[in-house]
């Protein structure tokens, strides 16, 4: 009998080899081990599990027809709730929500959801089970703004409806982060972001790239002249922040932006595509999210040694358990703790080094965190060749500044209702990152449906 | 696809293309870029918008071939197509938001250098639009490299051509035309400078000689060029601003050349290896060392 307290163990990359390529770190569950897994789900009565997810999956639902072998009915459980389930299975913080609140985890490890619910959603797209669209179209139009897990469940929900939507996207590729941030190690772009692009345009959904809204053309003509009813947008929070702090200019600075997307979007690591990076032999990642963790490991996997300097501690890392994990098992030098002052350049403007101060944490700030304070006279000196800034991004203003009475909050982040998306402006409506700023990819996917719901409605209201 | 309606060769080192791309050809202005991308492997290429016609749906863009990507441009033909073109990029030039008033009042100088000529063109066009002669001066290192003569002529009041060797008109950089016409006392209240960062650098430090306010347009290394990636920044006054969404024009007096110079070679080494590998194909094993 397995030991019912502990997870079943999931094959990964060995760390050593893993540190070398590309390909997915972890290779999932089969079905034995699925089945096996399931077996440690109660099935509680009151499940705590579903309090923790942003969009309510009936997690005990689909982990039973799992224990039964039933894939395709766990799949349609999900479905009910869920558009990206291969993708959120993959990424969501699981130990902060379903998991977190999973009544296994008071003694033991939570069950494995996040890793049943990828196993359920790659099942069904090895065999072929898709959405159905729409039997009979509705004769309406939409506009989405940004491919992003926003934008393409917005899209794919209004679909299923019978809308005839059209997504504008910036880049020359559909996805958002999921094809330009999150690296193929974590997130396979033909295998799963792909398939579920296709999946979207499958529903009848049209999606235009090269096509950035408030330039090519806004929202005021798409509604206007395009003819279209509503618009939703899902354009992200795509601008990073900087430190502002001295060097910061220097050749071998990089947003962790730049560094990703030459990476993922551009495919800088292969040899076949023209896109150049920078690899550099020692290289600081300055930051402790997601972004950091997939930065530094990117770094890592181009050839070099890689420190991440973040300014809390270990339990303050915001990214996700499983990453700071594979971080460390892959060899990222964690130094916590530690802020940047300066960075340091030789006489070609490129960058030699970084000059970092230790900090301690002292009293809870406003998120609750303990705030870091520097320890005075602490300044020491790290050498490097790249310092890749990883300190969050807020929403692009390139929507907002063009589309008269479209409002934005003190952040830029654009106003909208959480129940259905609806802004400041009639027939507009908004959600994901560019509503909360950067969040996650559930919190987007769960936006992208209020929206959907909030468009069905005020296009119904309009007919009545 | 962007399919390309005429290639041309403009001079030894320059090519024009026209490009269909309606949506984008009825939304730009002067001043503004747009990003192409040959095909899946392509990389993101920025290129000034070098004329437009709304009715037709296409947009004009002159490049010269310097690396692996431009490089390959030269390989499709008209009728071929580019994978990816978008845009309009950046802000719309200076001069587009002047009062009438302000215009014609107004002695506009401009000063292209090279390939800069091209990006020149629409905004000298669309003073000429309002009834606005502007000066030009067009240099380039010799005489084969010249184009754009006389569609500039076409639109301009007077076009000054000098050559660095003396192969063609007058003989000089551009700053010694600068000096010369301020000499002879003409006086202008605005310049537009745009070519190398390197005659851009030097421009500016003749007209503020001069007091002649002066208007650069940078193109430093970008990717996506809508803010989100931050590799165009660049240090204008003491801010630090993004060239593909805050410019690409900016105030030359306030540019920070030296770091902007250095920001453009970030990646010299590697391109040049895959400017090698790609002239030289297969045959290519390394020996040259650079690699
Ligand atoms: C590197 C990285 C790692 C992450 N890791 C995780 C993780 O592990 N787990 C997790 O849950 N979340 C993670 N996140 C956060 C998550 O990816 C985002 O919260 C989520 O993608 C937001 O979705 P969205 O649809 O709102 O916006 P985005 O995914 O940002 O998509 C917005 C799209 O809109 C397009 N767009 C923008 N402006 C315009 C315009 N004017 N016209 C047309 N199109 C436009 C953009 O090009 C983009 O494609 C990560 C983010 C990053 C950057
Ligand atoms: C807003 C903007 C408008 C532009 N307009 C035009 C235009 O109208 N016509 C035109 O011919 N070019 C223009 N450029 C420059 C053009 O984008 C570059 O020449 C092109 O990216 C080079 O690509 P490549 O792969 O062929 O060369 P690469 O192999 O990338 O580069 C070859 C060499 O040129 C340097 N280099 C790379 N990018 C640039 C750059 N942006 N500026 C200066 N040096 C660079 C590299 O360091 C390298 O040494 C513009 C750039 C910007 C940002
Ligand atoms: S969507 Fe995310 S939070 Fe919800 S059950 Fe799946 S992994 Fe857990
Ligand atoms: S809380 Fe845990 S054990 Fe209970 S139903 Fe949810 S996953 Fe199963
Ligand atoms: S090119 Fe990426 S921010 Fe300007």
């Amino acid at each position: 009998m397995a030991d019912m307290l502990k997870k079943v163990p999931v094959r990964e990359q060995d760390p050593k080899v893993r540190a070398t390529n590309f390909e997915e770190v972890c290779y999932g569950y089969n079905e034995e081990e699925a089945v096996a897994e399931a077996e440690r789900c109660l099935n509680c009565k009151n499940p705590k599990c579903v309090q923790g997810c942003p969009v309510g999956i009936h997690i005990n639902e689909f982990i039973s027809h799992v224990k039964d072998r039933d894939y395709a009915g766990a799949y349609q459980v999900i479905s009910l709730s869920s558009s990206l389930p291969a993708i959120c299975g993959r990424v969501c913080p699981q130990e902060t929500q379903c998991e977190g609140k999973c009544i296994r985890g008071i003694k033991g490890e939570a069950v494995s959801i996040g890793k049943l619910e990828r196993f359920v959603a790659d099942w069904a797209r090895e065999n072929g089970i898709k959405p159905e669209p729409a039997k009979e179209k509705n004769g309406h139009k939409v506009a989405v703004v940004g491919s992003g897990p926003a934008g393409l469940t917005c899209a794919g929900d209004l679909a299923k409806m019978g809308y005839d939507v059209t997504i504008y996207e910036a880049l020359h590729k559909a996805g958002g982060v999921l094809s330009y941030g999150i690296p193929e190690f974590r997130l396979p772009k033909d295998k799963v972001v792909a398939k579920e692009v296709e999946g979207v345009e499958g529903l009848g959904v049209r999606i235009e790239t090269d096509t950035i809204i408030g330039r090519t053309v806004s929202v005021d003509e798409l509604m206007t002249k395009m003819g279209y009813e509503a618009v939703f947008i899902g354009s992200g929070a795509g601008l990073p922040r900087f430190m502002n702090i001295p060097g910061e200019t220097a050749n071998g600075v990089f947003s962790a932006n730049e560094y990703l997307t030459r990476n993922n979007l551009m495919k800088a690591f292969r040899d076949d595509y023209d896109t150049p990076i920078y690899k550099g032999k020692k290289v600081v990642v300055v930051g402790g999210g997601n972004v950091a963790m997939d930065a530094a490991r990117t770094a890592l996997r181009l050839g070099a040694e890689v420190h991440l300097v973040y300014r809390r501690s270990e339990a303050e890392l915001p990214a996700r358990a499983e990453e700071v994990h594979h971080a460390r098992e892959e060899g990222i030098i964690f130094d916590l703790l530690t802020n940047p002052v300066e960075i340091l350049t030789d006489e070609n403007d490129s960058v030699r080094g970084i000059r970092v101060i230790k900090m301690e944490l002292g009293e809870p700030d406003a998120s609750g965190r303990r705030r870091p304070v520097p320890v005075e006279g602490s300044e020491y000196e790290m050498e490097c060749d790249a310092v890749i800034m990883s300190l969050g991004t807020s929403p692009n203003p390139l929507i907002s500044s063009t589309t008269v009475g479209l409002d934005v909050n003190k952040r830029k982040c654009i106003i909208a209702d959480e129940a259905d998306g609806k802004t400041t402006k009639d027939g507009v409506y908004a959600g994901g990152d560019a509503v909360t700023g950067a969040a996650t990819v559930i919190l987007a996917m769960g936006a992208g449906k209020a929206g959907a719901r909030g468009i069905d409605a005020f296009i119904k209201s309009k007919e009545a | 696809m962007y399919k390309i309606v005429s290639k041309t060769q403009l001079s030894a080192v320059v090519w024009e293309m026209v490009v269909e791309a309606p949506l984008l050809a009825s939304h730009c202005a002067p001043g503004q870029f747009l990003i192409v991308k040959k095909d899946e492997a392509g990389e993101r290429i920025p290129l000034t918008i070098c004329d437009y016609d709304a009715e037709k749906g296409t947009v004009t863009i002159v490049f010269q071939p310097i690396g692996v990507s431009t490089l390959k441009f030269l390989e499709l033909e008209a009728g071929d197509s580019f994978m990816d073109v978008v845009g309009p990029l950046g802000k719309p030039s200076d001069i587009l938001s002047m009062s009438e008033e302000e215009l014609h009042t107004k002695k506009f100088l401009f000063v292209a250098g090279g390939v800069g000529t091209a990006p020149v063109y629409p905004q000298v066009k669309w003073l000429h639009e309002r009834g606005i002669d502007a000066d030009v001066i067009i240099g380039t290192r010799t005489h084969d490299l010249l184009f754009y003569e006389d569609k500039m002529k076409e639109v301009a009041g007077h076009v000054y051509v000098t050559t660095d060797d003396g192969s063609y008109m007058h003989k000089g950089v551009v700053t010694s035309v600068i000096d010369e016409l301020v000499a002879e006392g003409r006086h202008y209240d605005h310049c537009v400078a745009i070519g190398p960062m390197i005659m851009m650098k030097f421009c500016t430090l003749t007209t503020k000689k001069y007091g002649i306010p002066t208007i650069v347009s940078m193109n430093p290394i970008m990717v996506d060029g809508t803010g989100m990636c931050g590799a165009c920044r660049l240090t204008v006054g003491d801010e630090v601003k993004f060239a593909c969404v805050d410019g690409p024009e900016f105030d030359g007096f306030k540019i920070n050349w030296n770091e902007c110079m250095k920001r453009s070679q970030m990646y010299k080494t590697q391109e040049g290896e895959a400017k090698l590998a790609y002239l030289e194909g297969a045959s290519h094993h390394g020996g040259c060392g650079n690699c």
